[in-house]
């Protein structure tokens, strides 16, 4: 039967506030029942107060062997990362 | 100095006005239970216990390891709720049994569920099938025993309720899916209903035993929920293009005693452990 399903991709929001998490996925014949197998796969322990899925089909994924040109250029950049400036003692949060 | 006396809270003065005279006023005082509720509680709690254990033979087995949580999940809501019943009904009853005590030593002819729990579950659709019409009904009653005069019936109905809402909603989809699936499945889910529509009468058979329970307030009236199940049994078999099953007589016996041949088995494998060695611990 497994075989026959889709997979779908879960996502969970662990409280009002946060953005929703990837968590895994499960197998299901459509969308209504995929938020009830994630559900029951992925909330039993009260991990999320909203859920969503996303057939893994539907993703659009950067390709692996392309992951040179995508991501390394960034390596080089350091200046991209704010950590050139004096913090003020007193500024307890940023 | 002097030591200060504790304050007298308004709580306080509650208290001591609801406490008995002549003596033993700190003495909780005795909660007066209807003599009918054991055993109105030894039907809830049997009904929940009988086809939570059922659900648990689906371990391992199910068609996909979702479906397996699922029904797994459904089993261990029902499981608890017939702990909360049961434990009630020991309160109620007295005699010092406390829940486990009613689960695993009672014989078949004292337990009080309806036919249909006690059922094999055949296949996944025969499970599905008895799902939705127990679920189905079970929110009715839930719903209304929300209401209930005895508090401590209404506070297990109220957690209960929420999730046999989730049962029936579980329910229903399969039931769609596979009467509007394939030729197979839509076979399959026609042979389930066939199966446990006989049971469906006994669900809402009026009976003595309720009757001065439901003129106390503390039961509603099962006859009374049938309008709402096959409003939303209608409907689902509509949607799921199935025709209704018909059956010229329900078979009923289930709240005196008279069982099937299928709970005898279903205790021996309950039953066992905890009679073999009465002091085991997890």
């Amino acid at each position: 039967m497994t075989k026959d399903w889709p997979l779908w991709e879960v996502f969970i929001r662990s409280k009002g506030g946060l953005s929703h998490k990837h968590v895994g996925s499960v197998h299901a014949p459509d969308g209504e029942l995929a938020v009830r197998h994630a559900r029951d796969v992925y909330t039993r322990r009260m991990e999320g107060v909203s859920l969503w899925v996303v057939k893994s089909s539907d993703i659009v994924a950067s390709d692996p062997a392309q992951a040179g040109p995508m991501f390394e250029p960034a390596e080089s950049k350091v200046y991209r990362h704010p950590t050139f400036y004096d913090i003020p003692d007193a500024v307890k949060h940023i | 100095m002097t030591p200060s006396l504790p304050t007298i809270e308004p709580e306080d003065v509650r208290a001591a006005d609801k406490a008995r005279h002549g003596g033993d006023f700190d003495a909780p005082n005795a909660v007066e239970w209807h003599p009918a509720l054991f055993d109105f509680l030894l039907r809830l709690g049997d009904d929940s216990l009988i086809l939570g254990q059922r659900l648990t033979e689906w371990c391992g087995h199910a068609p996909a390891l979702e479906i397996d949580l699922s029904l797994a999940n459904i089993g261990l809501d029902l499981i608890g709720q017939a702990t909360l019943f049961l434990g009630l009904a020991g309160e109620a009853e007295g005699k010092g049994r406390d829940a486990d005590a009613l689960a695993f030593h009672r014989d078949v002819l004292a337990f009080r569920n309806c036919l249909m729990v006690e059922q094999p579950n055949g296949d996944f659709a025969q499970t599905i099938a008895r799902q939705f019409l127990f679920s189905t009904w079970q929110l009715g009653l839930f719903e209304e025993l929300v209401h209930s005069a005895e508090p401590r019936l209404a506070e297990i109905a109220a957690k209960a309720v929420k999730e046999v809402r989730y049962h029936a909603d579980l329910a229903a989809d399969w039931v769609i899916r596979l009467g509007d699936g394939t030729e197979e499945s839509r076979r399959r889910m026609i042979d389930g209903l066939d199966w446990h529509w006989r049971f469906v009468d006994e669900l809402f058979e009026p009976d003595a035993v309720e009757r001065p329970l439901i003129e106390a307030g503390i039961a509603p009236d099962r006859a009374g929920l049938r309008g709402r199940f096959d409003e939303t049994v209608n409907r689902v078999m509509d949607e799921a293009t199935l025709p209704r099953p018909d059956y010229p007589r329900g078979v009923t016996g289930g709240r005196s005693g008279h069982h099937s041949e299928h709970l005898g088995h279903l205790l021996a494998v309950m039953q066992f452990l905890p009679r073999t060695y009465p002091d085991a611990v997890w």
